[in-house]
């Protein structure tokens, strides 16, 4: 039986990485007493699966992951017990149970919103200006024909258009929104948006000025809207826990 | 949420920022300004080696348990952050509260390694502490030394204020509750030092006075005050099934090196190897209550998580419940999600039976560890394994279906001849040519031997402490030749032999058997930047000998010389039970090549008896 978690990631959890976090929830599976279900073969391991990796040094209030299960408890149970062993920055919010037929969240994820918050220090007039010249820029950036940023690879640097990876693209309030791709057919990074919004202003980009928070991960529903991961299922009810 | 002592900016730009952060799993949460004494445990290596260690988990636990006391860790911060924090003047924390070290009551530095005495001061330096313990005042945390290499604390004595002799289980709650009263009269540093030096196990060694005769050898050691102890006496923990064991050890986020449940099923070791110095200083072997042990393993499991168990302790497979336990674990421990990790046993169809059982025989391997090549030198080594033993656990496993054999040995062991290094190729050959006799149908394709040799270091509280150690051409020249005569071998296809490096040998045979002339030398090297000599790519071996000329000492001094029975030892201070006597007359019998029984077969009245328990009295109530 597959189940999907929805997890948070947030305060000094965000300096451990995609792996690191893996491993965490299969050690915290195991201290929670779950009936989690193995793989066959000498080696067996948890069968578990993460949607959309995050990057070190971003925060998160809409991570999943999928596991197969030999028995189940209840949503609020395995909320319960999940959280009983978390640490600080850790909290899981939410538990459904998949149709046997569901795909992966990591094959379904389309997409993930973002708030980032660009820091600047008291009193500084050219930090304020930054701010308030990109906030500004980020309400037309989707108006303009094609969004260009330099993407490095291994090998070399070339110009892309990323304009096709950017649904979303607004001033919130004083932080910056943006829904962008993600997943395996395009994925999006958001500090690129703000390397693009940067050089549209004109100012260097450094990549300790921006906090990034993902708010969502979402997937296609049927008719096509994005929608939450935690879509593809039930919650579990006391009555439909089964052994 | 407790605040980083590193920005965000930091922890992106260096290498595995969870190095620093601590709240790991089962980390132990307090608030500071509710205890009366706060400790500061440091493993002076990177984070992953640090927290592999048992020992650091036993006294975490132990003294956490304190309601008055909270004890914190630090690590060595990695080449990258001690740059950023050298140029940003950013002093060096613990990772529970993120405290600055220096405000710590105790700091306490476990000696696993020789190679590991730059990083003590990398530590005390980041930390804004003084370096030399005689430029500390009471605003400093007293700087405690405990492990293995506090057997010889000398070269890296003044840097110390208290070496504690022995097992930590029994006298830190000594030292806490002395501390604060002298805390609470007033007490300047010297009288609290002087106050700690009359608890047994504990060595100050600022109280003690060397002076040396004109050819470098000691001519005395002595205390400088009325009352000091002559001799610090190790402590040891003699009921071993009721002290603190870590039921809930600490868990990290990132890999470490062991990253798993580790039980400690005895200390100490029956077997007497002559080269050994845990064989020595952990006498009497005690072994833990399997019945306990079990309930350990279900704990532990239980509260970490992890998918491995292992064991700890110096020859498994002389535990006399092994079996016992070892079926335990496979019957009720291990299942999916749990591996049971097999210690070194000795080949048997017991052991066998178990290898079969939880690894996967095609890619595991027999090890053996002959130290020597002949039976001569393992006779002279006191190492009991026979060719004989060897080849009958051998053939059983060939013929179970295994085909890797993995040999460890030594070079440059006392007495040791050409004949000798050659015995170690034609040891292997032996083995492979034995394997071909198994027909073709019955066996499992090629035979594989690995073959390793380090280079022997002669440590203190050994039989071997007087043994002159090779001067490193020497061993260069006969691990090549060694080389050179596996390529003679018959099967020399399926052989392969490796040997250890040289110049980190040289050294660590520096500080095994050095005097306090070498903390110089040590502040020097770090000084002109050595330090993780422990790591290859750091180590720099140009710097230490350009520290040792500068300060007029040699290396041969300490390394090659043979010793003399009646001369003054810089560690002949401690005294770990087993006596000077014993040790030298087991050298005699080293040079003779006779084999001395292991503590089951006959008590050799080592001296160990006099701690009342463990093997000595073993089936005597």
């Amino acid at each position: 039986m597959k189940v999907r978690v929805k997890y948070v990631k947030s305060g000094h959890f965000k300096f451990i990485g995609h792996l690191d976090v893996m491993r965490f929830f299969q050690k915290a599976v195991k201290r929670a007493g779950l009936d989690i279900a193995y793989s066959k073969g000498f080696s067996p391991h948890q069968l578990m699966s993460f949607a959309a990796p995050l990057a070190l040094g971003v925060t998160s209030e809409g991570e999943y992951f999928d596991a197969e299960f030999n028995s189940l408890v209840s949503s609020d149970e395995f909320v319960r017990r999940f959280n009983e062993q978390m640490v600080e920055g850790m909290t899981v919010k939410d538990v459904i149970l998949l149709p046997d037929d569901a795909k992966n969240s990591m094959s379904i994820v389309a997409a993930s919103d973002y708030h980032i918050t660009i820091l600047d220090k008291e009193e500084d007039t050219a930090c304020a200006d930054r701010k308030a010249k990109l906030l500004e820029v980020s309400g037309h950036l989707l108006e303009k024909e094609t969004i260009e940023v330099l993407r490095k690879t291994k090998k070399n640097e070339k110009v892309e258009d990323i304009k096709n990876g950017i649904f979303k693209l607004y001033p919130d309030g004083d932080q910056l929104y943006m829904l962008l791709a993600t997943g395996s057919a395009y994925n999006l990074k958001p500090e690129l948006v703000v390397e693009a919004l940067c050089r549209e202003t004109g100012y260097e980009y450094q990549k300790f000025d921006y906090r990034i928070h993902r708010i969502e991960t979402y997937m296609r529903s049927a008719e096509g809207e994005l929608v939450s991961l935690l879509e593809s299922g039930t919650r579990i009810s006391n009555g439909n826990a089964q052994g | 949420m407790t605040t980083l002592a590193l920005s965000d900016e930091i922890l992106m730009e260096i290498e595995k920022p969870a190095r620093y952060i601590g709240n790991e799993v089962n980390m132990v949460r307090k608030d500071p300004a509710e205890v009366e004494i706060r400790f500061c445990m440091c493993f002076p290596d990177v984070y992953e080696i640090g927290m592999s260690h048992l020992g650091i988990q036993i006294l975490y636990d132990m003294i956490n348990k304190r309601e008055d006391a909270y004890c914190e860790r630090v690590y060595s911060p990695w080449p990258d952050l001690d740059r950023i924090m050298r140029e940003r003047n950013i002093l060096l924390f613990s990772l529970e509260t993120q405290t600055p070290v220096r405000e710590f009551d105790f700091l306490g530095i476990t000696l696993q390694y020789e190679m590991c005495y730059t990083n003590i001061l990398q530590v005390l330096e980041l930390s804004g502490i003084p370096i030399w313990a005689k430029d500390r005042t009471l605003e400093d945390p007293i700087v405690f030394g405990g492990g293995p290499c506090s057997y010889n604390p000398e070269p890296i004595a003044d840097f110390f204020d208290v070496f504690y002799i022995g097992e930590g289980e029994t006298r830190y709650h000594d030292v806490f509750e002395l501390y604060k009263s002298a805390r609470a009269q007033g007490a300047s540093r010297e009288e609290i030092l002087y106050r700690i030096s009359q608890i047994p196990g504990m060595y100050v060694p600022s109280l003690y006075e060397v002076s040396y005769h004109e050819d470098g050898t000691l001519a005395s050691f002595e205390p400088g005050q009325e009352g000091v102890p002559k001799t610090v006496v190790k402590e040891i923990v003699m009921d071993f099934d009721k002290v603190p064991y870590p039921e809930k050890p600490l868990v990290p986020y990132i890999r470490v090196t062991q990253d798993r449940v580790t039980l400690e099923i005895m200390r100490g070791c029956i077997r007497g190897c002559r080269f050994c110095q845990a064989g020595m200083i952990y006498r009497p072997t005690r072994q833990k209550d399997v019945e306990l042990l079990k309930r350990y393993a279900r704990s532990m499991v239980k509260a970490t998580g992890h998918e491995e168990i292992s064991l700890s302790s110096l020859s498994s497979s002389d535990y006399e419940c092994l079996k016992e336990f070892i079926y335990f674990l496979i019957d009720e421990i291990s299942n999916d999600d749990v591996n049971i990790s097999l210690p070194s046993l000795r080949i048997d169809a017991f052991s066998l039976d178990v290898m079969k059982r939880v690894q996967d025989i095609k890619k595991s391997s027999l090890t053996f560890a002959p130290e020597a090549g002949t039976q001569r030198l393992r006779d002279v080594i006191n190492k009991g394994l026979t060719e004989e033993v060897i080849l009958n656990g051998a053939m059983q496993a060939f013929r179970g279906g295994w085909n890797k054999v993995k040999f460890y040995f030594m070079l440059g062991l006392p007495m040791e001849t050409e004949e000798d290094a050659e015995g170690i190729p034609k040891l292997c050959e032996t083995v492979a040519e034995a394997y071909y006799t198994i027909p073709k149908e019955e066996r499992n394709g090629k035979v594989s031997i690995t073959a390793s040799a380090s280079f022997f270091v002669p440590k203190p509280f050994t039989p071997f402490q007087w043994a002159p150690m090779l001067d490193p051409e020497t061993y260069r020249d006969r691990a090549r030749h060694v080389k050179d005569t596996f390529r003679k071998q018959l099967n020399f296809k399926s052989m392969k032999f490796t040997y250890h490096e040289t110049d980190v040998s040289a050294l660590e045979g520096v500080f095994a058997r050095g005097d306090r002339r070498l903390s110089r030398v040590i502040y020097d090297a770090y000084a002109s930047g050595c330090i993780f000599d422990a790591w290859t790519e750091f180590f720099d071996y140009e710097k230490w000998l350009s520290a040792f000329e500068k300060n007029g000492l040699s290396m041969s001094f300490y390394t090659t010389r043979e010793r003399e029975v009646d001369e003054l030892l810089p560690w002949d201070f401690i005294d770990i039970g087993v006596t000077k006597r014993f040790l030298a007359a087991e050298w005699e019998r080293a040079k003779q090549g006779i084999v001395t029984p292991n503590c089951r077969e006959q008590c050799s009245g080592c001296g160990a008896a006099r701690f009342g328990g463990g093997v000595c009295f073993e089936g005597k109530s």
